[in-house]
């Protein structure tokens, strides 16, 4: 039985997070369902973006491509269609995700690109100081925000769902149990899936906007969450302000690989010899 | 060893070159003119068992083809000038994380979306230049279509050979001129991979990079089933963990410089013409090349011994050959479609007060011999 520590570059403790931060229990999650598969090491490959949740990949003893800003599905994108048989991860932060890299992600749902993104979001840039991100609900304050925050925020899973995820999940810090069910769900999947993973940031978004320490923005976000199964008997009115967690999203369409694979099987000329994309 | 003579153009004998160099994924955004290239490539590969993929912008693009090319398949894609801004950012991230694929910037005049879409070779400082920070990067230039064939097989070769991304600077004119090529698949000595590890070393020994030599060190695929890989575009160690530390940060700097620049001699590829006895020496690349030889002859005919030294690379560039020239001849002229690119670097090497004189055109029409010639009488 495979243990998350085996996944783990524990030479590289401690971590770079600040004391309280979720992204740590985002990482446990993400080697712990590694582990749980017994996936082999050679068969995942994590690409990973910039910012506070970008530094995943320094922990973890996997193949790793450590990218550009916004730049990490792009990327995913070659890896996952070079190489199908392997599964690709992409831990990505707010910014990364649905600020910066917001074109990238809604094209790679579109593609149905068979990854698995794992964003975790805590409403702000935390690395660069707690400015406001795609993510950052209104009336926030921010480091760049400090007489309010006027802009709408993203609410990530629908913006997935939109752009045709399918499969959607958000598990908040407060529940690691879930997370993991959900990230596993998530890799089994075939084609683009995507889990958030509410994260609470102490040092910055919860500061500024005095919601206590750590623990206490966790309580929070547990008050806050909603099943998603629950979710869908409510009025929006209802759910304002909530936090809607568990399978959002999970419908099978055919994923671009296999599609593609179609092309070349009609088209390949037969005397040609092998490729990398026989596998 | 098979050999095809086609009538194309040259974006076409691209697709061609980079099916034969044995690149097997394209993932590119459509822009003229170089868009014959991304339909040629969508065309071609599925029948070579390759894929193309359009991606949402040149960005993105250029992230896909080093995400290709680290899961072990040979990557390009091609764009014009514009689109070639739109692609530092991971120009930059091939180039510290040390991930071969080629582009083709099939160029246009700018600034922006300029006359879109009239030739141009304004891009030199672009290419060498463009992306951010201290590194050196190799960029050749066709002055035909049988270059647009034959060298592209060199870019992929230099790419894998040094690992690291290689630009092919093309140009409106030989992107759309159309003449006879003669392809010749290349054997298997002409076609240059990526160096893999010694099968017998364990993942403990293995090193992903290497900084101690100005060597190139060799790279597994990711989802090989012996090593795992870790590639960053952060400064990294040799094991590709971020090390931010001052001696390391300028070792990682010199390297990506050295890697290249100390093997400029290997990589530089330049053809003369009439250039031995020459009193008037032009130096120029890419479309100019063709009015350059126009020029030449025009002046031999009138008894004026011009001649040409033309630089298929571009970056780095091929100093000794031009200091050659520079010390030999009495005048130099730098026919070039921008105002003066390619002659300021020539400058630099002018340590022999050679008159050098500039034949630019920045209309968007091509550079015509008799232009070239008026340089001499102004």
């Amino acid at each position: 039985m495979a243990d998350y520590k085996d996944y783990m570059l524990f030479d590289k403790l401690p971590h770079t997070w600040c004391a309280g931060c979720g992204d740590g229990i985002v990482l446990q999650s993400i080697a712990a369902v590694f582990a749980e598969m017994e996936l082999d090491k050679h068969d995942i490959c994590l690409v990973s973006g910039i910012g506070c949740f970008g530094r995943v990949d320094d922990y973890l003893d996997i193949n790793c491509m450590h990218v550009t800003h916004g730049r990490a599905l792009p990327a995913a994108t070659g890896i996952a269609l070079a190489n199908p048989a392997l599964h690709v991860i992409v831990t990505m932060g707010d910014g990364d995700s649905v600020t910066i890299g917001g074109n990238h992600l809604i094209h790679c749902a579109r593609r149905n690109i068979d990854l698995t993104a794992i964003i975790a979001n805590n409403y702000n840039y935390g690395q660069t100081g707690g400015q406001y991100s795609g993510t950052t609900p209104t009336d926030s304050i921010t480091s760049t925000s400090p007489y309010g925050h006027i802009e709408q925020e993203f609410d990530i899973c629908r913006l997935a769902e939109a752009a045709g995820a399918t499969y959607v999940a958000r598990a908040t810090a407060f529940n690691p149990v879930q997370m993991r069910k959900l990230i596993r769900g998530g890799i089994e999947h075939k084609g683009f899936s995507l889990i958030e993973c509410m994260v609470q940031c102490p040092t910055h978004y919860g500061r500024y906007n005095r919601q206590g320490e750590a623990a206490d923005m966790m309580k929070m976000m547990n008050a806050r969450s909603i099943p998603a199964e629950k979710a869908k008997t409510m009025s929006a009115e209802e759910l304002e302000g909530r936090i809607v967690t568990g399978v959002i999203v999970n419908k099978n369409r055919e994923d671009y690989y296999t599609k593609y694979k179609r092309i070349i099987d009609a088209q390949r000329i037969r005397e040609e010899g092998g490729s990398v994309n026989e596998n | 060893m098979k050999s095809q003579k086609k009538f194309i153009e040259g974006n076409e004998a691209v697709v061609d070159g980079a099916i034969a160099a044995g690149a097997r994924f394209y993932a590119g955004y459509p822009i003229s003119p170089s868009s014959e290239i991304a339909e040629g490539a969508a065309r071609e590969l599925p029948r070579y068992g390759g894929i193309y993929i359009q991606m949402e912008d040149e960005i993105s693009s250029m992230a896909a083809l080093l995400g290709a090319s680290l899961a072990g398949v040979k990557s390009f894609t091609a764009t014009s000038s514009p689109g070639f801004s739109l692609m530092q950012e991971n120009l930059g991230l091939g180039i510290m994380s040390e991930i071969p694929a080629v582009i083709f910037n099939v160029q246009r005049s700018g600034p922006s979306t300029g006359a879109a879409t009239k030739p141009a070779q304004a891009d030199i400082m672009q290419a060498r230049y463009g992306a951010h920070g201290d590194h050196s990067i190799i960029a050749l230039s066709p002055s035909s279509v049988q270059d647009c064939y034959d060298l592209t097989i060199t870019a992929f070769n230099l790419a894998e050979k040094y690992r690291t991304p290689v630009l092919f600077l093309s140009d409106e004119v030989i992107g759309h001129l159309r003449e006879t090529v003669t392809e010749t698949e290349p054997g298997p000595d002409q076609i240059f991979s990526r160096i893999q590890p010694d099968p017998d070393i364990s993942q403990k020994d293995f090193r992903p990079y290497g900084y101690s030599s100005d060597s190139v060190v060799p790279m597994p695929a990711v989802g090989n089933r012996k090593l795992l890989m870790r590639t960053t575009g952060s400064t990294h160690d040799e094991k590709g963990e971020f090390s931010p530390n001052p001696q390391n940060i300028d070792r990682v700097t010199h390297y990506l410089t050295n890697k290249i620049e100390k093997n400029a001699e290997d990589i530089t590829i330049t053809r003369t013409y009439q250039l031995d006895d020459a009193e008037i020496a032009f130096i120029t690349f890419g479309c100019s090349v063709r009015s350059t030889i126009s020029a030449v002859d025009i002046l031999r005919a009138e008894g004026v011994r011009a001649g040409m030294l033309q630089l298929v690379t571009i970056w780095p560039m091929p100093e000794k050959e031009i200091r050659a020239v520079l010390a030999k001849a009495g005048t130099v002229v730098v026919p070039e479609m921008n105002l003066g690119q390619l002659a300021g670097e020539i400058r630099k090497f002018n340590d022999y007060g050679c008159r050098i004189l500039q034949a630019n055109r920045t209309d968007g029409v091509l550079i015509t011999p008799q232009q070239i010639i008026n340089t001499l009488e102004d």
